[in-house]
């Protein structure tokens, strides 16, 4: 066990004292090291980072709600779909008069336009048309101001609630509330503004306006996408309010009872789960070229192994002549490998966490100190597995002919 | 019987095949050493010296007959094992010196040590003491190429002697080296001789022969002569 050690620490001393000869090369050959290892590195803080803010994102969607739409999410059958009626206000009204579980219900229609305030303009802002219970089934709050009243619904009045992004960049110095802005070429007074969100998949999520749904439908256009959020008492409701709700819209549409659905009653947790899918997909990607990279480094490394055997020869012989055994020669140069590549890892984790650095402003990332040890550890175990058959070779020199070698 | 012999060979043969061909370089050598016997081996090149120091150090195994060295049976052994026997029986100084050209005297010198598993303090220490006897002790964190032919063989003859061996071998130890250097190396191995080592010498040179107290003449892979120096 003693004498192990000593080994170990001699092969040590060996390896860098054989690096440093040849720094220039050594690091040109992790160069496929370095790639696999910030790929790696970097894919695993993508993914570690967004599931960490999205995780917290999603919950603004509310986990007790259910989302009435025209379509199913992440559905594909596009033609079929495009065939289903739309949903309505009166679908609206038909829950809200039948359901005895949905404790909430809000209708949320959407569109795009120019929104502006004087000569400020904010192109592509997402306008949201709903009711007054829209704070009760998500859990939006109103920064300052007040959010749309049933008053504001009932007389479709021309008032609007700015997201908070908007508010900032409509109104970087004045109070917004009272002002008089333009959605489109349509006049709005801000009523309110709401809380910050913050971002989702790198978009801000406070880029949008909120207006009274009646108004909305008035001045956009009876919006194709409408959808109607109902929330449930708890989570564990929400399997019986989705049933409940197929039953009444399947009433309202007279659907016999072998026709399929013509509408979609979508959850929270299928978005959650379609995010983890991509993810999953996004992951065997990266994966996928981390292992490409790191055998094509590996080979590399075998490479400059196997030439770094050939130059030492004589190195060989003479340490064999001296007394060195097959596996002290073996460890000798697997140690090289394991620590050339090992020096590829720490490159590797370096560049991960400037690349790191540099996407965090549309991506969300974390780098917890594991994977750095694990990108480290990660590439000396290539560089031993590429080390083997270097290594193997040049235990089994012959002393003779190694010492002959010129 | 043999106790009182370091190396017995007997009817060793070396045939080493190139391709297909046979190329016999030593045809029946039968030879007995007895500890503190310093011997020179000459011959014409080709007549198979160094084929016989490869095989009396241990690197290489003879075809046929059998090679006692200290009252062991080496001739059919392992890898391993053979290099076990190196390291703890035998200390070679080559002509090219071999050091390693990246490290210093000092750890040139505790390399084998290193193999025979000798923790770091007494590797420093024993090859301090071995560069000492060689006159260089304050050479010890010189590289090769920073040291001169003659410093470069005596790096080599420490390293050759630290791990106490039996046996000291010396293939042409002077061929690289001028003359008054090379008078220089052999009164170093002189020394050691006196000091109860035994020492086998590969030389071309008669007057370097001479300082040995056996002369061993080979000619195409047998013995033609083998004779004490008077
Ligand atoms: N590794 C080898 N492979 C093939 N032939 C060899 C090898 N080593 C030596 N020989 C041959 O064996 C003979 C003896 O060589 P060697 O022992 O080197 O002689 P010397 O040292 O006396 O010059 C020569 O004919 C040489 O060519
Ligand atoms: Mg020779």
């Amino acid at each position: 066990m003693f004498r192990f050690i000593v080994e170990i620490l001699e092969g040590l001393r060996i390896a860098f004292r054989a690096l440093r000869a040849n720094k220039v090369r050594s690091v040109l050959t992790t160069l496929g090291i370095i790639i696999g290892v910030t790929t790696v590195i970097l894919m695993t803080c993508i993914i570690l980072g967004l599931n960490k803010s999205v995780a917290g994102q999603f919950a603004f969607l509310g986990s007790n709600t259910v989302y009435v739409n025209k379509f199913e999410w992440f559905s594909h059958n596009w033609r079929e779909m495009m065939k289903r009626p739309d949903i309505t206000l009166e679908h609206m009204r038909r829950i809200e008069e039948e359901s005895e579980l949905a404790v909430a219900v809000s209708p949320w229609a959407e569109t795009q336009r120019t929104v502006g305030f004087r000569e400020r303009k904010l192109s592509r802002v997402d306008v949201g048309g709903t009711n007054e219970n829209y704070i009760l089934t998500n859990p939006a709050r109103p920064e300052i101001g007040r959010f749309i009243t049933a008053a504001d619904v009932q007389h479709n009045r021309h008032v609007c609630v700015l997201g908070y992004e908007v508010a900032q960049r409509l109104f970087p110095q004045q109070n917004p509330l009272g002002q008089r802005i333009k959605i489109g070429s349509i006049p709005f007074r801000v009523v309110g503004v709401q809380e910050r969100i913050g971002k989702l998949l790198g978009q801000s999520m406070d880029n949008y306006v909120m207006v009274p749904i009646g108004t909305f439908m008035k001045e956009f256009g009876r919006h194709h996408w409408m959808s109607i959020i109902v929330k449930a008492s708890g989570p564990q409701e929400v399997e019986n309010l989705v049933y409940e709700l197929r039953g009444i819209l399947r009433r309202a549409r007279h659907l016999g009872p072998l026709e399929p659905d013509d509408f979609g009653v979508n959850q929270q947790s299928s978005l959650m789960n379609a995010f983890l899918r991509i993810m999953g997909g996004v992951y065997l990607g990266g994966f996928l070229i981390a292992v490409i990279s790191l055998v094509v480094g590996g080979i590399g490394i075998m490479n400059i192994m196997l030439v770094s055997v050939t130059e030492r020869t004589q190195e060989v012989g003479l340490r064999k002549a001296l007394g060195a055994k097959r596996w002290m020669i073996g460890w000798q140069f697997l140690i090289e490998s394991a620590v050339l590549c090992s020096i590829g890892g720490v490159l590797g984790v370096g560049f991960a966490f400037l690349g790191a650095k540099g996407v965090n402003g549309f991506l969300p990332t974390t780098m917890p100190p594991w994977v750095v040890g694990f990108g480290v550890i990660f590439a000396a175990v290539v560089g031993l597995f590429f080390g083997i058959y270097p290594a193997m070779k040049a235990a089994r020199l012959r002393p003779i002919e190694a010492l002959r070698y010129e | 019987m043999q106790n009182n012999h370091l190396i017995e060979l007997r009817d060793i043969e070396k045939i080493y095949k190139v391709g297909t061909i046979e190329v016999p370089a030593l045809r029946g050598i039968t030879m007995l050493v007895r500890p503190n016997e310093y011997l020179a081996i000459m011959g014409p090149s080709g007549s198979g010296k160094s084929t016989l120091m490869n095989l009396i150090g241990c690197l290489d195994t003879p075809t046929k007959g059998t090679y006692t060295l200290a009252g062991e049976d080496v001739s059919r052994l392992s890898d391993n094992r053979l290099a076990e026997i190196r390291n703890r029986r035998i200390g070679f100084v080559f002509q090219t010196f071999n050091l390693l050209p990246r490290a210093n005297a000092l750890h040139n010198v505790e390399l084998p040590l290193v193999y025979a598993g000798k923790p770091i303090g007494i590797r420093r220490q024993k090859a301090r003491e071995a560069l000492a006897a060689v006159g260089l002790a304050d050479r010890t964190h010189h590289r090769p190429n920073e040291l001169s032919g003659g410093q470069r063989q005596r790096v080599a003859i420490a390293r050759a002697l630290i791990n106490n061996p039996s046996l000291i071998l010396a293939d042409e130890p002077t061929g690289n080296l001028d003359s008054v250097t090379g008078e220089e190396i052999m009164a170093v191995l002189d020394e050691i001789h006196r000091q109860g080592n035994t020492i086998i010498l590969v030389t071309h040179e008669e007057y370097i022969a001479r300082k040995a107290k056996r002369i061993v003449r080979l000619l195409d892979g047998l013995i033609e002569k083998d004779d004490y120096v008077s």
